[in-house]
């Protein structure tokens, strides 16, 4: 996907350039913006250095386990097919408090290990469980505290409020999050959605551990 | 108005809030703060540098669609129909472009307010689009294909879904707040 809108972009500014007779600007834009680029990556070092400094003291420091038990209700409910002492559960908690923090590295390794736990749980192994794809929706849409990535950028960019981006930034994924889930809940219920075999349900997340 | 003070001040007092308290927090957990600081800083040089050749193709090729005077025209085209919703032309590339891909839209919202500047309107709304939403397609890939799962099932749809989600929100708040 991305490889065609690449070639896309590309094919379509020669095109276009030669009917205007720009093509003389085409290049130009061309070395300038391969410099830009790598200045851009440069500036960003300084910040990403200090955020992810003060992240990994986070991590050493538990807070990251802390998170996770103050999460632990609310995963739960969103996973009842999972037992509620299935490692698969404390691993969703660890990746989704690591992604909170904006601790990429962390987080992802702790995804993959839920998501091997969670194959444990699967009856079909090719096909989704109800839990993963609640997971992923988690995900793809995560919540973010510290969005450091675009701090740094604007700070390079010379923004005299870099910051100012960090709440409107947590509300609006937080409403991405919303609908996602719910999105992920109400789907997984059409007919059009539904795994050929039924999965069984585990006997023992029927009537203990709910909240 | 109140809205827009506590938003301002949240945004003004987390991260000056977080840079104290973290290391506080290490400091009575007895971690060695400043080892441990070292050490998570020694990353911030790597990220920097593994973005660098994403960042190149991708501003490359919108700095050449730029230049061409295609997007001009691609901005004209689309006009109306985001100016209904409110929604500034420069900022639509990068809201089409997140779910795809988190670099590439890093490179399209970094040449939005490098042209815009990081104060402006849209480039504000584009700073809250990137953090509003994660690559979907990438995340997706990456989680599936680490336990070989080919039937992705509502997946792609609640993703696609949430992205929508988080971008019609993020220009609702922009609205409200800038």
């Amino acid at each position: 996907m991305l490889n065609a809108v690449w070639i896309g972009l590309i094919v379509i500014a020669v095109v276009v350039g030669a009917a205007t007779g720009r093509l003389d600007a085409v290049t130009k834009a061309a070395f300038d913006s391969s410099r830009g680029a790598v200045e851009l990556a440069i500036g960003l070092v300084g910040v990403m250095a200090l955020w992810l400094g003060v992240m990994k003291i986070a991590e050493e420091a538990g807070i990251v386990r802390v998170l996770a038990r103050l999460l632990r209700p609310v995963a739960r409910r969103l996973f009842p097919d999972v037992p509620a002492d299935h490692p698969a559960l404390a691993a969703i908690v660890l990746n989704v408090s690591a992604s909170w923090l904006g601790l990429g590295n962390a987080a992802t390794p702790l995804g993959l290990k839920a998501m091997e736990e969670l194959q444990k749980l699967n009856p079909a192994k090719d096909t989704a469980s109800n839990a993963m794809v609640t997971f992923l929706a988690l995900n793809t849409s995560s919540i973010t505290l510290v969005p450091a990535t675009i701090i740094a950028v604007r700070v390079t960019l010379g923004s005299a409020n870099p910051t100012e981006i960090v709440a409107p930034t947590i509300l609006a994924s937080a409403c991405a999050t919303v609908v996602a889930v719910g999105a992920a809940k109400l789907l997984e219920r059409l007919p059009v959605f539904r795994v050929a075999a039924p999965p069984t349900p585990h006997p023992e997340t029927a009537d203990e551990g709910r909240p | 108005m109140t809205f827009a003070a506590l938003a301002n001040a949240i945004s003004t007092a987390l991260v000056p809030l977080l840079l104290l308290l973290i290391p506080l927090a290490g400091l009575l957990r007895k971690v060695r703060v400043y080892d441990a600081f070292v050490e998570g800083a020694k990353e911030g040089f790597n990220v920097a540098v593994r973005i660098i050749p994403f960042l190149v193709a991708m501003l490359v090729a919108i700095g050449m669609f730029r230049a061409s005077g295609a997007m001009a025209l691609l901005a004209r085209a689309v006009e109306p129909a985001t100016r209904l919703v409110g929604m500034p032309a420069e900022a639509l590339p990068a809201a089409l472009l997140r779910p795809l891909s988190g670099s590439g839209t890093l490179a399209l919202v970094s040449e939005v307010m490098r042209t815009n500047g990081p104060d402006s309107f849209v480039g504000r709304l584009v700073s809250t689009i990137y953090g509003s939403t994660e690559t979907t397609f990438y995340v997706l890939a990456v989680y599936f294909g680490a336990v070989g799962i080919r039937g992705t099932r509502h997946a792609v749809a609640a993703g696609l879904l949430g992205d929508l989600a988080g971008i019609a929100a993020a220009l609702l708040v922009c609205r409200l707040l800038f």
